[in-house]
C-alpha cells in the first residue's frame, strides 16, 4: 500500500495526535469515566492505522515495527500478570487489591485498577497493530 | 494403562464438579444474584452498588467490577485477545512463507 | 408514546433496514461502509439504554477496527459477490 493523496495525508496528520490523546485520555481515566482498556486501545490503534494508511506501509514500518509491536503486547500482557503476584505477595489471593486506595474520584487512586487498564490497553493497542500488519503482509513478500 | 488412568480422572474430577454445583450451590437466577420481590437489599447487584466505591477505591462501578470482583474472568478475556493476536500471526506467516 | 421511545424504534428500524442493505448489496466495498453506519446507529441505541461503555466499544470497534481489517481483506481477495 503506497499512501494516498497530499489532503489526506494533511488531515491524517493533523488529526493524530487529537485521537491518539483521547484513546490516552479513555485508557487512564477508566476507573473514574466511562471507557476503560479495551476500548482505549482499540481508539490508540485505530489512530496510529489511520497514520499507516495514509502515509504508506513502507515509511510507517521503520517508524513502529512488527517487532515494536509483539514486544509491546507481550509486556501487555506480563504486566497484569505481575500485578496479580503483587496481590499474593503483599496480600492473600491473586490480583488483589494492595495498593492505597486514595481519595474516591481522584486521577491516582483505586490502587491496582488504573496500573491494570494501562497494561490492557497497552496489550489492546499492539495486538490490533499486529493482526493490522500481519494481514497486510500477508500475501506479499517483504522483510519484517 | 495412562489413557485409562487420564480417562478416569477426567471422569471422577467431571462427577465431582456435577455433584457440587447441583447440590451445593444455589440455583442459578435465586434470591441473592437478583432482586425478587420485597428482598431488595440483600441482593448482589445492590451490595455491589452500595459497598463499590469503598471497597475498590473506583468511581467508576462497571470497573470495579471488571478488574475488582470479576478480575479472574478479565485475566481471561486478555488471554482469549491473545490467543486471537497468535493465532492470526501465526497462521499469515504460514501463507507467506509458503509463496 | 414518548418521545424517547418513538426515537428509540425508529433507530431500531433504520438498524434493520441498514442491516438488510449490507446483505443485499453485491459490491462487497459498500456493504462494509453500510455495515460501519449500522454499527454507529447501534451505538447510539446503546447510549440511548444507558450502556455509555458499551456504546464507546461498539463505535470505537465497529466503526473504526472492523473497517479497516474488512477493507484490507477485500483488497487482498475479489471485490465483486
Amino acid at each position: 500500500m503506497a499512501g494516498m493523496t497530499v489532503i489526506v495525508r494533511t488531515i491524517a496528520r493533523l488529526l493524530f495526535p487529537f485521537t491518539f490523546l483521547f484513546g490516552a485520555y479513555i485508557v487512564l481515566h477508566g476507573h473514574l469515566t466511562p471507557g476503560g482498556g479495551f476500548p482505549g486501545g482499540v481508539i490508540i490503534a485505530a489512530s496510529v492505522v489511520m497514520l499507516f494508511l495514509a502515509y504508506g506501509i513502507e515509511r510507517a514500518q521503520k517508524r513502529v515495527g512488527f517487532l515494536h509491536a509483539e514486544v509491546l503486547e507481550s509486556v501487555g500482557g506480563l504486566a497484569i500478570v505481575v500485578l496479580g503476584l503483587f496481590g499474593i505477595l503483599l496480600g492473600i489471593t491473586f490480583l488483589q487489591n494492595v495498593f492505597p486506595l486514595g481519595t474516591l474520584g481522584q486521577l491516582f487512586s483505586a490502587g491496582n485498577l488504573p496500573l491494570l487498564y494501562l497494561g490492557v490497553g497497552t496489550k489492546v493497542a499492539a495486538g490490533l497493530i499486529l493482526i493490522f500488519y500481519a494481514m497486510l503482509f500477508a500475501f506479499r513478500g517483504g522483510e519484517e | 494403562m495412562q489413557r485409562v488412568l487420564a480417562l478416569g480422572m477426567v471422569l471422577v474430577i467431571g462427577a465431582l464438579l456435577v455433584f457440587t454445583v447441583s447440590t451445593n450451590l444455589l440455583p442459578f437466577g435465586s434470591f441473592p444474584m437478583r432482586k425478587i420481590g420485597e428482598n431488595f437489599e440483600n441482593s448482589i447487584g445492590q451490595q455491589i452498588l452500595e459497598n463499590a466505591p469503598l471497597q475498590t477505591g473506583a468511581a467508576n462501578v462497571v470497573t470495579s467490577v471488571v478488574w475488582g470482583y470479576r478480575g479472574y474472568d478479565t485475566l481471561g478475556e486478555v488471554t482469549v485477545l491473545f490467543t486471537a493476536v497468535v493465532g492470526v500471526v501465526m497462521i499469515f506467516r504460514a501463507f507467506r512463507r509458503r509463496e | 408514546m414518548s418521545l424517547e421511545l418513538l426515537i428509540q424504534n425508529a433507530l431500531l428500524v433504520f438498524l434493520f433496514v441498514l442491516c438488510l442493505i449490507a446483505i443485499e448489496l453485491k459490491d462487497l466495498l459498500y456493504s462494509v461502509i453500510v455495515l460501519a453506519g449500522a454499527s454507529i446507529t447501534l451505538a447510539v441505541i446503546f447510549f440511548m439504554l444507558q450502556a455509555p461503555d458499551i456504546a464507546i466499544t461498539q463505535a470505537a470497534v465497529g466503526a473504526g477496527v472492523m473497517t479497516v481489517l474488512f477493507v484490507i481483506a477485500i483488497s487482498r481477495t475479489r471485490r465483486q459477490e
